[in-house]
Order: structure tokens, then sequence, then C-alpha cells
């Protein structure tokens, strides 16, 4: 909360900058007040590994949340837990109102904790040890965060953050120029330069005014955010052996594969669905804005270059599938993206492709499947069952958020597509979440978007302990 | 008399050739346009709002986006016609008001598919003006209050050490 401090000094905003100070002092205070009843030299272990995980994610909204209430610019403090948690977990949904007339300190702060939460709380913090502990990892992986890049995890967690940062120097500087181009004055440019890189590049969704992408109106633009979306969706693993020079491996990388084909064939499905009811008037128009909310969707970014209410108005229904199997499979695992993720696609599709082989095959014949990911990797059956098993939880959670949209009245598609947007971190928006929308279902999607963030495992370990303490065991 | 009758028939006649356009030149907002685009798509429309963000120069033209309290939507503009405004709403002011008279494009050829409305005339309704900030006093007691807090803590912590 320093830095939207600085900025409000840097732009005189009086009651902003109080805003965050009060917002700092509540934070230390209930950091001392844990450090007293908590702390603990033991080493954590798996369960406790999982459940601060866990926890720190709510926490984290709750305190987040206090300055963006404070502002007057969300009618209600859960309201602003809902962005927050929503900026936190990459999504991107927002109850915001007015934003057009928000001070810069506020909104760079709803764009902080997209950066912030897109490179893991529990990173962040693992990145300020000077050595590793052993529950480290255990952390490390709780924050849905299972791939090691250099042999120490809090080696691991520099280079995510020194590859963000690089990105965001450079990111800021051409969406800056781009937007003096565009006609902007150069310090509106640069710190929405600032924001949307980092909303981008944390596939999070946010924008600094109401129209989202549609503000700028151009198509410079959305080239520049299309290709920061897709950066920011693959894997930080695959990002290091581009920087080191290995080009090779994003080519036959089983993930990037998977997205490429995975893109081609859920455009395929919009392009058909758009073009069979005539929505826009040309095929360069319709690849335009069909694209971009397909990668914004795949990417699980949540940009949008028309206004929510278009996809039910422009959009036929296998139009809007297509946008939500996009949304549903998301991007690659070890990055800022949410969803099922390409690696797991991946391989239940080699899985099958095994299983089909040995149908045709002699029964004497052995089959082995191997598959690419920085290194061969023989396809194991845990490793599928694995995949399946995050995959179902994905799906359950998709169909249980659309059941309570339902339940409110929604129809299925759109309660689906809501649902599967704040499950797989994406944010794009039917026109469902706005601030009229039943508390319970707000509640819903906060915590369909933490889950979702976290990929089940310290979820399903709070909720176990939870249970366990109910019991008395 | 005959000069008179031949100018009557050739505004009749000009009406009539342009009433689907004209049919709608009455004040829509942004959500009845969104709600109902393909219905005013390429329809006269009469929009007003306030001017946020940036106003866009590109060129001989301009984008201009009118929030009118629901929705914000672009309007493309001579860039002579953006000239007229003084103010666009951020934090620390409020925007002029604009009626625009213009064309809405449902999703605009020209500019890749976006919803828009290509301005024709406009008129600037209510200037706007810089917002004064005034010190929350509420805000500051509240962060001094726990600033206090803090630092007892902090004392007594120091205490306790010793």
């Amino acid at each position: 909360m320093a830095i939207p401090i600085l900025t409000a000094l840097c732009f005189h905003e009086i009651n902003p900058a109080l805003d965050f100070i009060i917002g700092i002092e509540i934070s230390v205070l209930l950091g001392l007040l844990l450090i007293k009843i908590c702390h603990t030299d033991k080493d954590l272990n798996w369960m406790q590994g999982m459940i601060v995980v866990s926890i720190s994610w709510i926490v984290a909204m709750i305190l987040g949340a206090i300055p963006l209430y404070l502002s007057g610019h969300w009618k209600s403090f859960l309201d602003a837990c809902f962005d927050t948690m929503s900026g936190f977990a990459t999504t991107g949904l927002s109850l915001v109102q007015n934003l057009d007339h928000m001070s810069y300190a506020h909104n760079l702060w709803r764009h902080l904790i997209m950066f912030l939460g897109g490179q893991g709380i529990v990173v962040i913090a693992l990145s300020f040890f000077v050595r590793g502990f052993s529950g480290a990892f255990k952390m490390y992986v709780g924050e849905a965060r299972d791939e090691k890049i250099m042999p120490n995890v809090i080696h691991t967690s520099r280079f995510i953050w020194l590859v963000s940062i690089v990105y965001l120097i450079l990111g800021t500087l051409v969406l800056g120029i781009t937007g003096i181009f565009n006609g902007m004055k150069p310090v509106n440019s640069f710190f929405h330069g600032a924001c949307i890189f980092m909303a981008a590049f944390d596939t999070g969704g946010f924008s600094p005014q109401s129209q989202n992408i549609l503000y700028y109106h151009s198509l410079i633009y959305e080239v520049i955010t299309i290709v920061i979306m897709i950066l920011g969706a693959i894997n930080f693993k695959l990002h290091y052996h581009l920087w080191m020079g290995n080009r090779k491996e994003i080519f036959k990388n089983i993930e990037t594969s998977t997205l490429f084909i995975t893109i081609i064939a859920s455009f395929s499905i919009v392009a058909i669905g758009l073009a069979q009811i005539n929505s826009y008037p040309s095929a360069l128009v319709l690849f335009r804005k069909g694209f971009y909310q397909l990668i914004s969707g795949h990417t699980g970014t949540g940009f949008q270059t028309i206004y929510p209410q278009q996809f039910i108005i422009d959009w036929n229904p296998l139009a809007l599938t297509g946008v939500i199997l996009a949304m549903a499979l998301g991007g690659a695992v070890c990055s800022t993206t949410g969803a099922i993720k390409m690696l797991r696609i991946g391989i239940i599709l080699k899985a099958f492709k095994e299983d089909l082989k040995r149908i045709i095959m002699p029964e004497k014949a052995i089959v082995i499947e191997k598959f690419h990911h920085i290194k061969e990797v023989f396809l194991e059956d845990r490793l599928v069952r694995s995949a399946l098993i995050i995959t179902l939880a994905y799906i359950i959670l998709y169909g249980l958020g659309a059941l309570i949209g339902m339940f409110y009245g929604n129809p299925f598609l759109e309660s689906l597509f809501e649902s599967t947007s704040a499950a797989a971190n994406v944010g794009l928006s039917c026109g469902i979440t706005n601030t009229a929308m039943p508390a319970a279902l707000k509640i819903t999607y906060i915590i369909q978007m933490w889950a979702g963030r976290l990929e089940f495992m310290s979820v399903f370990t709070i909720l176990g302990f939870l249970y366990a303490s109910i019991k008395g065991k | 008399m005959k000069n008179n009758f031949k100018l009557i028939l050739i505004i009749s006649l000009f009406v009539l050739a342009n009433y689907p356009q004209a049919c709608f030149s009455q004040g829509v907002n942004s959500s009845e346009l969104i709600k109902n685009s393909k219905q005013y798509d390429g329809k006269i429309v009469v929009y007003f709002g306030e001017v946020i963000g940036d106003v866009m120069l590109r060129g001989k033209f301009a984008w201009v986006n009118i929030n009118d309290g629901d929705n914000t939507i672009g309007v493309w503009m001579p860039a002579l016609q953006a000239r007229l405004i003084n103010f666009s709403g951020s934090y620390k002011s409020r925007g002029d008001n604009l009626e625009v008279v213009g064309i809405f494009n449902r999703a605009c050829v020209e500019h890749g598919g976006d919803l828009d409305i290509h301005a024709q005339t406009l008129r600037k309704v209510s200037g706007g003006r810089i917002v004064n900030q005034r010190l929350d006093i509420d805000k500051k007691n509240l962060s001094i209050i726990l600033l206090g807090i803090l630092f007892l803590i902090w004392i007594l912590t120091l205490f306790k050490k010793k």
C-alpha cells in the first residue's frame, strides 16, 4: 500500500492517501496481533502450509478491500471484498461504481493487487527470505505452483519477480508510447500503460476506465494487449528457457502446442457462431471482435472490446459456448492464468491416445506414451489421475456456480458463462455481475475465484481441517 | 406562391426520404442503445452525457468517450468540434456535458466493429469544473487514532524487551 500512497502524494490526492494510511495501519495492527498469537519456531507440515496459504488469501482480501471501500466507489464492504478477491485471483470481474472518476491511487491499487496476486501472495513473501526453509515449498505448492524453475523455491520466486518486472518496464513503455500516438496525455498514457500491462500480463482484466479496452479505440493497443496476454499465459519455466536462448522449447512443449490447437478449435466455434447470425458486417470485423474476446477468455484475462450485454444480444449460443470452452481450459501451469490448464489437457489427450493405441495394437504390444514439457516425460498413470482429478474439480466448480446462478433466475448459458469466468479467473462478463445481484451470488463468485486460483488443494485442506475440528478429531 | 409550394414539396420529400433515420432523433440513453442496438443501428440518435478521460485526437478527427451515468460510449467527431471541450471527467474534475446528434453504429465497419456514434452536431449543455478536494476529517482522525495505538504498542514492546 506504500506505492498507492506515493502515487496519491504525487497527484495531490489527499483523501485517497488517507485511505491507504488507514489500510496500512489496520494491516500492521493485525500483523502484530497474529505474530503475538500464532508465532512458532517449528517448521510447517503440509497441512499447515496449505492452511496458511488459503487463509492468507482471505485475510489479504479483507485488508486489501479497506482502502477501496473507504474511497466510496463501492456500495458495500462485500462489493469491495469481491473486487479485491477478483484482483488478487487475477479474475477481473468488478462491482466498482463510477470508475471513470476514480483517483490514480485507488486505480493503481486495483491493478497492483492483480500484479501481486498473479505472482502469488506467498511467492511475494518467499521472495524476501534470504534462505529457504522446508515450509516454503509447501506454501509455494499451496498457491498452485508445483513447478520449481530453479533448485531453490526462493530463487524460483525471485526469478518470477524478475521476469514480471522486466516485462512490466518494457510493456509500460510500449503501451505508454502507443497511448501518446493514440492522442492520450503523456501522464495518463504511461499510467494506463502500467495498469493495462499489469492486468494483461497477470491475466487479470481490470482497466482504469469503465469501457475496458474499448476506451482506447485502437487496433494497435488491442494487438499489443493480445501479445502481453499470451506472454502471461505461458509457463514461467518456459520464459526461463526462452531467456536462456532455448527457443526450440516453445515449439516442442506440450503446453504451447495444446494452447495453439485449443485456440484454433475454440475460435472456429466462435467464428461459426458469429457467422451464422451475421453478427458483424465483415469477416475482418468478425475476426477482430471474435478473436480478441476469445484470446482474452482463453488466457484468463477478461479484457473486453464489446459491452457485456453484447455477448447476449449480438452473440449466439454457439459463439458463447466457444468462449466458455476457452475460458474453462485456460493457459499454462505455473503462469498467472486460472482454469484447468494446458498441461492437464495435453496429458488427458495423450492418455486417450495411449488407450486408443492399446485397443488397436496387438495385446502383446507394449504401448509407451511420452510428452515433452521442458524434458521428455513418460506418461504415467499417476500423472493422468492427478490431471483428471483437478479437471473434474474444475468442472464441478463451474457447474455448481452455474446452478446457483440459475437459482437466482438467470438463464443456463449466461449462468454458466459467468460461473466459468469466475472459477477460471477470467473476468469476462455477460452482465450478471453487477451491484444489484444477490449477496449470496457475490459470495459464491468470491469462493469460486479463491478456489479456482488456489487450484483446490489448499481449499480442500482447510475444508478437511474445519470438518475435523467440528468432529473433534 | 408557386415557389413556396415547391419549397414545401422539396422539404416534405426530404423528410419522408430520411424518415427511418430521423425517427430516433430523440434523446436515447446508453442502456437503451446497447440493449436495442440492432434497432438503432445506422439511425440518427441524440445522446447526452459527460465527457470522461482523454480527448484522443486522431488526425482531423477525435475520439471522445461520453458517459451518461449508465455506460460510456465512444463518439467519433471532427477535431474542430472536439475543441469545444474544456473539461473531461476524472477524479479531480467533472467533464463538460454534451448533447451529441449523430449516427449510431452497432458494429462500426470503419472502427473495427466498435459500438459507437459518429457525431454530426455537438452542443455543450453545461460546462465542467474542477472538483475541490476537502480533507475528510473522519478519515484524518481515524488514521491518527490508529497511529497512536501502533505507537503505544511499539513503546510497550520496547519496555518489555528492557
